[in-house]
């Protein structure tokens, strides 16, 4: 990373909220549409990377 | 009419608290002006390169692109493939070391510090009066869309998008924009994917959509390829849907439409002088232009699959447009006239189940939203610096201007408001508004590359030229017709002596008349007037600017190796879609 702060923050933690939402959704009508499942894993997972490579850069100064 | 679950509102909210939570967060770094119009030139390349396209990302961009997919096939892909990849390569290399190393604040600021006050007064008073109404189409746009798709009030709707905008952007200024485009980039991505994949599989995969739309292409009259390829029918604007051949299309929209507007629009040049570098401005467009080789796939994709589910008979998800008494609306031939514009919603719809459909309304919301943000930040450092500072206070404290910057944020989200009402109203008003920002757009690189590249081009030839190309471009306007239209706003108001096979056609040698008008004439007034003395242009022309030095860096920091990548991808995807 002048900076006011690292944007990996906010990207990371709505796309775990989006992720666990779909999760959620997926799991509690499975026959919808399953897809909430499988995109919920990916944003999920994505919104986790996004916020290990922010701790990471944080914990480096 | 479909109706949205609980999850799917809690979607939306989820991203609406992300929103306003950063414009919140920066909102005690906003001491400055510049840190308010310019982020404090602090941004590190990829979130001004993600920026950078993400401003571009509006409403025509995902429904409007969705449209022509469905209208013109693949071919649309032209619109990113040669009409604004290799303009990005271009201004990076070439442009942006004047830009960012003049330390201009804005465009307009640059054709000041290069030509003189009246060229940056032209310049930023049709930029301001642009940006804002096309702020207002696109949010006149987006509650239509809603209105028509979900039910929704379309004044709430437009009153509460705009209100959401004007939060974020009077809180935190460009960074919160710039941090609020990098979110919505990947919510856009994230919320088109899966619907490009299910659409696919759906038509059976490549082939099975190819071999769809070869009925709908026999029925126009057309080969049986021509949706599913770019290259191979330009030979005659005939032989394809687009109804352009390849020349008006390589100099027209590859080249004048293209570089004129990423290369000059500050909308977008913006996020690059928020870099925190010379070398990270310089990369910020061609790390936007990997993604941007990518996004046929995610916008056109989906509008040539939503076509190819009504081919052969098939159930059809794009819904006829409808006539005043809510009729089908037919064409001369009485084939049903279908509203593209409703094809990738349409598409979400049938598709995506409650949670994904929340996930897919909200990166719709978050594309039109980046745009008006993308459109209001850019005319409030417009209007302070180059209008408010240049014209009406200059010489005044730093936080006079701080608060006209806060103000003018208010003033161009209420113009576009009231631009979106306009538009509501009157659409034929805003079709002719449309009309003349192009006049306006079209010889604007040709002032901008001789003003660059040629240390001879005076700030009256730059003036006359701009002129002398709107009224080109005006006048061969008005001498032209698009087949089957009737002259008014589609052209031939002065008399009809060139006919084109289509819009596209008409548009794209309109655009070649103006940059060619202005040019020579920009050429002509600058040989027959006194040009500046070249101890003023260092740092604003090529020739007289040291050239940024890109030694010691890591091949992927480098401007020209990577732009190599980028044009080796860009031959290759021509090719594989030839």
């Amino acid at each position: 990373m002048g900076v006011p702060f690292d944007v990996r923050w906010p990207v990371g933690a709505l796309f775990a909220v989006l992720g666990g939402l779909l999760l959620i959704e997926g799991l509690r009508e499975p026959a919808a549409g399953p897809i909430n499942l499988v995109w919920g894993g990916v944003l999920l997972g994505f919104g986790a990377v996004t916020l290990a490579l922010a701790l990471r850069a944080r914990k480096r100064g | 009419m479909t109706s949205l679950h609980l999850v799917d509102w809690a979607i939306m909210a989820a991203y609406f608290a992300v929103v306003l939570g950063v414009g919140l967060r920066l909102r005690r770094s906003m001491t400055s002006s510049d840190e308010f119009l310019l982020s404090g030139r602090s941004m590190p390349a990829w979130v001004s390169g993600l920026a950078f396209l993400s401003a571009n990302l509006g409403a025509q961009e995902v429904i409007g692109m969705g449209a022509s997919g469905a209208k013109y096939g693949i071919a649309t892909s032209h619109f990113y493939w040669v009409g604004a990849v290799p303009a990005m390569c271009f201004v990076a290399l070439f442009m942006m070391p004047f830009y960012y190393g003049s330390r201009a604040r804005s465009v307009p600021e640059y054709l000041r510090m290069r030509f003189d006050e009246k060229t940056r007064t032209v310049n930023a008073l049709t930029f301001a009066v642009m940006t804002v109404f096309s702020s207002g189409i696109s949010l006149y746009a987006m509650g239509k869309l809603f209105s028509l798709l979900l039910g929704w009030n379309m004044d709430v709707a437009m009153i509460a998008a705009a209100g959401i905008v004007l939060a974020y952007t009077i809180l935190g200024g460009l960074t919160s924009a710039i941090y609020n485009e990098v979110l919505q980039f990947f919510l856009i991505v994230f919320g088109f994917a899966p619907l490009a994949w299910l659409g696919l599989r759906d038509v059976g995969g490549w082939s099975g959509l190819t071999a769809r739309l070869a009925t709908v292409s026999a029925a126009q009259g057309f080969a049986p390829d021509a949706y599913t390829r770019s290259w191979a029918l330009l030979g005659s604007a005939a032989a394809n849907p687009i109804g352009v051949e390849w020349f008006g299309l390589v100099a027209g929209l590859g080249f004048v439409l293209s570089f004129g507007y990423w290369c000059t629009d500050f909308l977008v040049v913006q996020r690059a002088m928020a870099a925190d570098s010379m070398r990270a401005a310089r990369r910020t467009p061609l790390i936007a232009a990997f993604p941007k080789m990518i996004f046929p796939f995610l916008v056109i994709l989906p509008g040539m699959i939503a076509l190819a589910l009504g081919a052969g008979g098939g159930a059809g998800v794009i819904p006829p447009k409808l006539d005043a008494a809510g009729a089908p609306l037919l064409d001369a031939l009485g084939r049903t006239v279908l509203d593209f514009d409703l094809a990738t919603p349409s598409l979400l719809l049938k598709y995506f189940p409650s949670g994904m459909l929340g996930l897919g309304i909200t990166a719709l919301l978050a594309s039109f939203m980046s745009g008006m943000a993308g459109n209001v930040t850019a005319f409030n450092a417009v209007c302070t610096y180059d209008l408010y500072q240049g014209l009406v206070r200059p010489g005044a404290g730093d936080r006079h201007y701080l608060l006209v910057a806060r103000v003018v944020t208010v003033l161009g989200i209420l113009v576009s408001l009231a631009a979106a009402y306009v538009a509501a109203a009157f659409n034929n008003i805003m079709d002719v508004l449309q009309l003349v920002f192009a006049f306006v757009n079209a010889p604007l690189f040709a002032t901008f590359a001789l003003g660059m590249f040629w240390r001879r081009t005076t700030g009256h030839g730059a003036f006359a030229g701009l002129l002398a190309g709107t009224a080109g471009a005006a006048i061969h306007h008005g001498l032209s017709l698009p087949a089957g239209a009737v002259a008014g706003v589609k052209g031939g108001y002065l008399a009809t002596m060139i006919s084109y096979p289509s819009d596209l056609a008409q548009t794209f040698w309109t655009a070649i008349v103006a940059w060619t008008t202005c040019l020579v004439v920009t050429i002509v007034v600058s040989l027959a007037t006194r040009p500046r003395p070249e101890d003023e242009l260092a740092g604003l022309v090529w020739g007289l600017t040291p050239h940024p030095a890109d030694a010691g860096a890591r091949w992927h920091e480098r401007p020209v190796a990577v732009s190599v990548v980028v044009l080796a991808l860009l031959l290759a995807l021509n090719l594989l879609f030839w």
